[in-house]
């Protein structure tokens, strides 16, 4: 029964957060009900089993992109007036993306009902291995059947890193770098003279 | 636990959950007397290396200061400023002190004794923390004043550049304890080197690794020398700065469970939680939370001492340590714990 609870819970909570973040007028308040609704697609996750994909989702999206958003809409100053001027206007196109993801999901759904996807089982849960945690049986699958592939995705994000650090880097002239290692070498006798001046008579530098 | 209630005449479901309530209440309340005070403890040392006395005058050497303390933000006015942002303003202590509740849930005290024994502990840790930032980010500008917005960024940035370091550490930690579970963890280290030595930080392989994780959770838990979220000198109190009374309470509750929370970490995952420091018998008779409250202790006068003693670091010097030291360092160091476990068959 507490099950059902949680389930009706993180996922009332999950659609109200996910039309509060389109509906909202600050676009701080949009990020974070953004936030309460991965969170609550993670306890989902984590309902049905899937608790590696659970955290992943709230290390990768809670913890690092939602802040990134964050960040950048906090130091934005962005009109909304302006923002939802367009709205008529792109209303239409809106409608398309909407029927278009409905359909896919309708599709994707009787797909998986009809069988032969071994996913999972048809009440929703994930197949669980015998003997094995969710962790295990990833890595068995990502590192092993899929070894090429998750290789290859691998070497697509480094390359697009690359590009986005060359693209995005400048060198500096005008600036004077700290040399750590060059200062931590550096020894008192090197730094400091001590002197004894006559009477009356300056120091030398 | 569950047990018990389900002799008393309840259905498995509501035994679970009363179980768990309870469960929740046992560790949070000693928690907060531990964190009362471990603040205490952390003024009494950080004075006596300053050669002051410390709080000596309320209760018997100022033992009940933090409580003294804690009545007075208590009767104290929460004062909201008229522009700022009064919801998330409120919740923002709120989520930082919540935070840093979550994360004990997956802690192993003693052989078995652990609210929750999931497979995916540490990753849960990682998460749990990762969310710590939000409450101090949305402190930054709910607060709609310069300082604590500065300061915000400041964290935000912190958090994460140090937060990709520490799953470096972890993973070697994992790699050699081939589980995600904290007990799990705690259990691969008993006799973990030479037979006798309990604690992966005895491996000289994994020693270094110890040390990154011990200067990364101070960079992580915002304490000195990396406090330069609320580094006086430059930002007031940092997000801290428009908050009064309980609100104001809550971020230092909050702080210091978390600095209580790292100092368990590096208990657990390198010096064998709740096991004695030597795999030998007599010491087992005293109980496992002993052993493990003294070694959090022991690292939360580290903690204390590093405080005391070193001074703050600069902004760019500290994302130089993150992204420029630890980050190739601690890459270089899963690649040598992976090649050394590839090589003595350690997986096979």
């Amino acid at each position: 029964m507490i099950h059902t609870i949680a389930f009706y819970l993180f996922a009332a909570i999950l659609i109200a957060s996910a039309v509060l973040v389109i509906m909202s007028r600050n676009p701080v308040h949009s990020v974070l009900w953004l936030i309460l609704a991965f969170f609550n697609a993670a306890g989902l996750m984590v309902l049905v089993g899937a608790e590696f994909i659970a955290m992943l989702l709230v290390i990768v999206y809670v913890g690092a992109v939602a802040v990134l958003f964050l960040f950048v809409v906090m130091m934005l100053d962005i009109d909304f007036a302006e923002l939802r001027g367009g709205f008529m206007k792109n209303f239409p196109l809106g409608i398309a993306l909407a029927v278009a993801l409905l359909a896919e999901l309708v599709l994707g759904l009787g797909a998986y009902r009809a069988g032969k996807l071994e996913l999972g089982q048809a009440d929703g849960t994930a197949a669980t291995l015998a003997g094995r945690s969710n962790i295990e049986s990833i890595g068995g699958l990502l590192y092993g059947e899929y070894l090429f592939l998750f290789e290859a995705a691998g070497l697509v994000l480094l390359v697009a890193m690359i590009g986005a650090i060359v693209l995005t880097h400048r060198q500096r002239t005008d600036t004077r770098g700290q040399n750590i290692s060059k200062q931590i070498a550096r020894r008192p006798e090197e730094a400091t003279i001590n002197v004894k001046p006559e009477i009356g008579k300056g120091v030398q530098l | 636990m569950t047990e018990t209630f389900i002799n008393w005449g309840m259905t498995a479901d509501w035994a679970w959950f009363v179980a768990t309530i309870c469960g929740i209440l046992l560790i949070a309340l000693p928690l907060m007397l531990g964190v009362a005070m471990i603040i205490y403890a952390d003024r009494k040392i950080w004075a006596a290396m300053a050669l002051r006395r410390g709080p000596n005058v309320v209760g018997p050497f100022g033992l009940l200061q933090s409580f003294a303390d804690g009545l007075k933000v208590f009767l104290q006015e929460t004062i909201i400023p008229s522009a700022a942002n009064k919801g998330l303003f409120l919740i923002a202590p709120i989520i930082t002190f919540t935070v840093a509740l979550m994360a004990w849930a997956v802690i192993p005290f003693n052989s078995g004794a652990v609210l929750a024994d999931i497979n995916v502990g540490l990753l849960y840790i990682l998460a749990i923390s990762s969310l710590g930032v939000y409450g101090v980010v949305i402190a930054g500008w709910a607060s709609n004043s310069k300082y604590p917005f500065f300061s915000a960024m400041r964290a935000a940035a912190q958090m994460i550049s140090y937060e990709v370091s520490i799953g470096f550490i972890i993973i070697c930690v994992v790699l050699w304890a081939g589980t995600f579970n904290m007990n799990g963890i705690v259990i691969a280290q008993k006799g973990h080197v030479f037979g006798f030595l309990n604690g992966f930080g005895f491996n000289p392989l994994l020693f270094p690794m110890w040390v990154l994780f011990l200067i990364s959770g101070m960079a992580e838990t915002a304490r000195a020398p990396f406090d330069l979220t609320e580094a006086e000198s430059e930002l007031v109190a940092g997000y801290q700065t428009e908050y009064s009374s309980m609100s104001f309470a809550l971020y230092w509750l909050g702080e210091y469970a978390n600095v209580l929370l790292m100092c368990t970490l590096n208990a657990v995952l390198f010096f064998g939680g709740w096991l004695p420091p030597v795999d030998w018998a007599p010491l087992y008779w005293v109980n496992g939370f002993v052993w493990l409250l003294l070694k959090i202790l022991f690292f939360f006068f580290i903690f204390s001492w590093v405080k005391a003693t070193v001074p703050r670091y600069r902004y760019d010097q500290l994302m130089r340590l993150g992204w420029k030291v630890f980050l190739p360092f601690s890459l270089l160091w899963v690649f040598l714990v992976s090649g050394y476990l590839m090589a003595t068959g350690h997986f096979a």
